[in-house]
């Protein structure tokens, strides 16, 4: 196991220095620079920034000053929020997308495996059918045409919520829902056809034929079986959603690390493009750390052994 | 196995109903305050379309931050309710015979929200500190200081002695400001943000505009918390020297970048102001607004220009006649009625109304009728301009702005004129913002939108962006003429021939040469709840809310 | 093989010993001893056309389909001419779906969105599936130092901030449908691998995958009539999401400058238009929506016939 978690690690740093790499050239590579505007800044003072921000160097000698800094820890100032140093950017901003996002998480999950699970054992009857549409809506309607929905009738009309902002738990409904529709929906699908799957498998069969206990079953099989593809789903979609969904964040105005990160591509803030995609990176490696893991724990067939095929 | 199945159905309705009964559980109890009507304090709630980048008086540039730094911070002068400049930290001020000196006498009681005086040291060191070629980040505004003799040597690194600037603190009270050229409206920058005087406090800390504790300010409110990218809160400053005259306890910021939520939260009544200059109003809800809201709903001109730029060096634009024909083949009329909706003018000049002329309004003084909308004109025009190009069928044209739905809307209705008027097809690309402006000041483009506002307020504010090489002239326009008349309004100190020479140089920007195509003349448009006064707009659309009050 | 003999003229009556030829059998192609396989479909075929769920599914898509090519035809409208005297006019025997902001009609637009967004999604599905189906199913197949290094590319890929990259294609190429379609497919895919990848590590320990290898199957055989097929339920879930995702991420794109270039509608460019007025004019929003959901919903429920039909356990 340790020489398992060890060998884990080293493939993420490899992976690491890869995408820290291949961003920060095509980041370069995308015209514009953090200090351009409606109005320009004359050409004294964009030289004197340029210099001041290490721009107008070769952009390998910038890479490796960088690469430099990061290997210290240091992940420089932003160029766009005057002084405010990336890290800081970043912990401000990653805490309303997590909060939201882990909300969302298990509310999809639960909803979306419970969802599925009643859809796979009341095949082709009216219950599946109904919750397949509604999970179909879940992932036909998008989540700004949702959000804005939910805003105009629960807070608009209804006057329930509030239209926007982000301070009282009663604010987080309406994001929570916008933002759980689609992974509600997916996950009800992946969990039916990977129950049915499994209900209809050989050892299943066999199980009911040795008459074990109904709840026996379901749990001891058919759901640690059948939900093999959603923790699959869930890794990922973990990373994903806990570093902000863009569009639910600037619709609802919560000051979510999604947003920071598309104005900073916008603003071609560099420092904080880098930082938020190797925050972004760790993240997502971990999630798909974890997904093995729980892997591993799920089905007992797979071995946990970074070496030989497992 | 049944049986079980039932359970499980149950357990997801009990789930269901749970959810659906604490949603309902909490409407009875939070439900009745989202909506309630009339805020019962003095709060002031409105939006800001985005995160201001800083809240350093000497770094800002956007309407964002000056919002924010207009009611923290306060100059010499600052703005009264018809922008008339008013005294601020200045009590008094002589200016010289040849409008070359002012002495600015500083009232007593001016004090920082921590309760230090406000000293003319404090000017000194703030401008000088902008100045300073040193200084990083280098300030993009610096050059508003260049009136200022000497500010732009020392600036750019010709001059090393700061003594040298024309800012002096004579005594804690009197400012001596010495400046390069006489101009006429050196007062009115004095409510400029890269005006105002910083807390000495500032010198040692690099981050002192990034947390609420560290900004001392001197202005009628202080900042009482920041959460990034979510909202910034104001409260009342007692130590502000005017202090009697404001009656806002608490000024709420909310940073959505979304002009439907704005509008929803104003219906909603979690705002009390939405709209320009630092909001949105969706288009699309214009005409709905005008109808329900009619008393709330505010529209004022201000000086701005929207307008599109030809490529002066690239074909088919390298021809005047055929910009003249593109230029006069639109219905401006047509576009901010049924377009923009928000009372915006029809331009034919690029200088807007509400900038000072000589004794009125500029655009009152010289009136824009540099060219008509005529398509039988327009192509007559283009056929002698293919004509002289020698085209038998016109090059292609690509039109590009940058993405934005107003942008994308306008852009769209003018190529669909251009292709019924005078039959030219246009292809219409909407650009990524920083590639977008990658591409129009490298002159890789035919037509481009573009827009400008005024800095401070004198024609000279758009004329002098268009000399031969100017840093904004995106156009390729060089004319030798053009360049004299701006240098010879300059070094003049009488205001009738200033602006007689900013005049004629808008003729040959607009009428012989047609580099810049006018569309329209901005309006702020904005919604002002009924219970909310004293909330100003000035020429510029910068908001003062700093004597408003609920009533 | 045996007609060698008869062709030969030999008496049947007459054999000798030497007329006899030992064939054999190859050992490894014992393991292909199998239902024919056009059977198979045709059985698969049989099942679908009696779920009328999932025929119902079949044929809304093929009238979106009709009408995303004969509906701007039939139409007197174009869908890129304005009509500023005529904006926002809800629907009527002039306008079917009423117009939208500079009058444009929206029941060509709607039609034309049809051709971009239908083009988008299955261009970017189709393209999602072969790759993914392939790169996943050797991850999973090889497991070991391969899988963790193929998972590790698609990792970074991932990773790679998606904005970054479609900014850069549309400032290398010209912005243009293969541009967005190649923007979204860029690693689009990934998701589709990984799903397929888990499924294959969790079948190919299955009794039915071990006596398959041990009676010599190769690893495509084993991949692509053993592993794939019996991973094709969650296969196919995933591809029936991958064309909204593929419609939806580029309605995303248009919504920060990136997608289908005005005048150009896509339906997610005409919802993304429509959103801030929605309540004064729903109808400009209400067609886009619409086909856009009972394409999904098509898309969808005939993906699960086809699941339920393609798998032979579910066979009754």
């Amino acid at each position: 196991m340790l020489r398992y978690v060890a060998s884990k690690f080293f493939y993420m740093l490899v992976s690491l220095f890869i995408l820290i790499s291949a961003t920060f050239f095509l980041m370069k590579a995308i015209p514009g620079d953090p200090f351009m505007g409606e109005k320009k800044p004359s050409p004294e003072i964009l030289a004197r920034l340029m210099e001041q921000y290490d721009l107008d160097k070769p952009v390998f000698q910038q890479y490796t000053k960088y690469l430099g800094n990061i290997a210290q820890g240091d992940f420089g100032l932003s160029m766009k929020q005057q002084n405010q140093s990336v890290t800081d950017i970043i912990t401000d901003t990653f805490g309303p997308s997590l909060r939201l996002g882990l909300i969302a998480i298990v509310v999809a999950v639960i909803v979306g495996v419970l969802l599925g699970m009643l859809a796979a054992l009341y095949h082709r009857r009216l219950i599946d059918s109904a919750a397949m549409i509604l999970s179909v809506l879940g992932i036909a309607v998008p989540s700004f045409v949702l959000a804005s929905l939910l805003q105009y009738v629960l807070a608009e009309k209804a006057g329930i919520f509030n239209v926007m902002g982000f301070d009282s738990p009663l604010d987080y409904v309406l994001p929570v829902m916008a933002l759980s529709a689609q992974p509600i929906a997916f996950i009800a699908r992946l969990t039916r056809s990977s129950m049915l799957e499994v209900l209809h498998s050989d050892y299943i069969k066999t199980a009911k034929a040795k008459g074990l206990n109904w709840m026996a079953i379901m749990f001891r099989h058919v759901i640690r079986n059948g939900i093999l593809p959603v923790v699959t789903y869930v890794g990922p979609m973990t990373a994903n959603i806990i570093t902000g969904s863009v569009v639910i964040e600037q619709i609802f105005g919560i000051g979510g690390i999604g947003k920071q990160f598309v104005d900073s591509i916008t603003n071609r803030d560099y420092t904080v493009i880098m930082g938020i995609t190797i925050f972004y990176g760790i993240l997502l490696m971990l999630a798909r750390f974890m997904t093995d893991i729980a892997y591993a724990v799920v089905d007992p067939r797979i071995k946990l052994d970074g070496g030989k095929e497992g | 196995m049944k049986k079980h199945k039932s359970l499980l159905l149950l357990m997801t309705l009990i789930l269901a109903i749970g959810t659906a009964l604490a949603g309902c559980g909490s409407n009875n109890n939070e439900g009745a305050g989202s909506s309630g009507n009339k805020p019962k304090e003095q709060v002031f709630r409105m939006n800001l379309a985005s995160e201001p980048p800083t809240l350093d008086p000497g770094q800002a540039q956007d309407n964002n931050s000056n919002t924010i730094i207009n009611a923290v911070f306060e100059g010499l002068t600052r703005k009264g309710p018809d922008g008339e400049e008013v005294p601020g930290v200045a009590e008094k001020w002589d200016i010289s015979e040849d409008g070359l000196k002012y002495v600015f006498t500083l009232r007593n009681d001016a004090r920082w929200s921590n309760g230090d005086p406000v000293t003319a040291k404090d000017f000194e060191f703030a401008w000088k500190r902008v100045l300073d070629p040193g200084f990083a980040p280098a300030p993009p505004y610096a050059y508003q200081l260049y009136y200022i003799k000497n500010a732009e040597a020392y600036n750019l690194g010709e001059l090393d002695d700061p003594d040298q600037v024309g800012v002096k603190a004579v005594d804690d009270h009197t400012l001596e400001v010495t400046l390069e050229n006489p101009t006429p409206y050196f007062l009115s920058l004095m409510s400029f943000q890269t005006y105002y005087p910083l807390h000495s406090s500032v010198k040692d800390n690099d981050k002192w505009a990034t947390k609420a504790e560290t900004i001392i300010g001197n202005g009628p409110f202080k900042i009482a918390s920041m959460t990034k990218g979510q909202k910034i809160e104001l409260a009342k400053n007692d130590q502000y020297w005017d202090h009697q005259s404001i009656k806002l306890e608490k000024v709420h910021m909310s940073i959505v970048n979304s002009s439907a939520t704005e509008l929803s939260s104003y219906r909603n009544d979690e705002l009390d102001y939405a709209g320009h200059p630092v909001g949105n109003i969706p288009t699309d809800q214009l005409a709905a607004v005008k109808k329900q809201m009619p008393d709330e709903l505010n529209i004022k001109g201000i000086s701005s220009t929207y307008f599109y730029i030809f490529n002066t060096t690239q074909e088919p634009f390298d021809n005047v006649n055929i910009r003249k024909a593109f230029s006069m083949a639109i219905d401006r009329q047509a576009i901010v009625d049924k377009i923009t909706q928000g009372g915006q003018i029809p331009a034919f000049g690029f200088v807007p109304p509400g900038i000072k002329g000589e004794k009125d309004e500029f655009r009152k003084e010289v009136p824009d009728k540099y060219f008509e909308e005529n398509i039988d004109e327009a192509k007559k025009l283009l056929d002698q301009g293919m004509k002289e190009k020698g085209y038998t069928t016109l090059p292609a044209v690509t039109l590009i702005h940058n993405s934005d739905d107003n942008h994308k809307k306008i852009a769209l209705a003018i190529a669909d004129m251009w292709k019924n008027n005078l039959g030219v097809q246009v292809q219409v690309q909407n650009q990524e913002w920083g590639v977008f402006l990658k591409n129009r000041s490298a002159l890789n483009y035919q037509v481009a939108r573009s827009g400008w506002g005024a800095d401070y307020n004198d024609p000279m504010t758009y004329i002098d962006m268009w000399t031969s090489g100017g840093g904004n002239n995106d156009t390729g326009f060089k004319n030798e003429e053009y360049d004299k008349l701006v240098k010879d309004a300059y070094a003049t100190d009488d205001n009738a021939k200033r602006m007689e020479l900013m005049a004629q140089a808008e003729k040959i920007l607009v009428e012989d040469n047609q580099v810049v195509m006018p569309i329209y003349y901005y309006s702020n448009v904005s919604l002002i709840k009924p219970w909310m006064k004293g909330i100003n707009i000035d020429f510029k659309g910068d908001l003062d809310f700093s004597r408003a009050y609920v009533e | 093989m045996a007609s060698d003999s008869t062709t030969s003229g030999t008496a049947w009556d007459n054999l000798q010993p030497e007329d006899f030829k030992k064939i054999g059998m190859d050992e490894k192609q014992s393991e292909i001893i199998q239902r024919e396989s056009l059977s198979a479909w045709r059985d698969s075929w049989e099942r679908l056309r009696k779920n009328k769920l999932a025929m119902t599914g079949l044929v809304i898509m093929i009238l979106i389909l009709i009408m995303a090519i004969i509906g701007p035809m039939i139409s007197n409208y174009d869908y890129e001419t304005n009509d500023l005297m005529n904006t926002n006019m809800p629907p009527s025997g002039e306008h079917w779906f009423g117009t939208d902001d500079l009058g444009r009609d929206v029941f060509v637009r709607t039609w034309m969105g049809a051709r971009i967004s239908l083009t988008v999604g299955l261009a970017a599905a189709a393209i999602d599936l072969m790759i993914g189906v392939i790169y996943g199913g050797l991850m999973g197949y090889f497991g070991g130092r391969i899988d963790e290094f193929m998972n590790k590319f698609a990792e970074i890929l991932y990773s790679i901030p998606y904005l970054l990259v479609t900014i850069l294609l549309l400032v290398v190429f010209e912005p243009s449908l293969g541009t967005i379609i190649l923007a979204l497919t860029i690693t689009g895919w990934i998701n589709m691998s990984w799903i397929v990848r888990g499924e294959i590590m969790q079948l190919k320990n299955r009794e039915y995958v071990l006596a398959a290898r041990s009676m010599g199957a190769g690893t495509g055989r084993l991949l692509f009539r053993h592993l794939i097929p019996n991973a094709m339920g969650p296969i196919i879930v995933t591809l029936t999401l991958s064309v909204p995702n593929a419609i939806f991420a580029e309605s995303f794109l248009s919504f920060l400058g990136l997608g289908v270039q005005a005048p150009v509608a896509s339906w997610g460019s005409m919802i993304n238009d429509a959103l801030s007025g929605w309540m004064y004019y729903p109808w400009r929003m209400l067609f886009p929506a619409l086909f856009i959901s009972l394409t999904m919903l098509a898309f969808n429920i005939f993906g699960d016939g086809l699941r339920d039909a393609l798998d032979p356990k579910l066979k009754k």
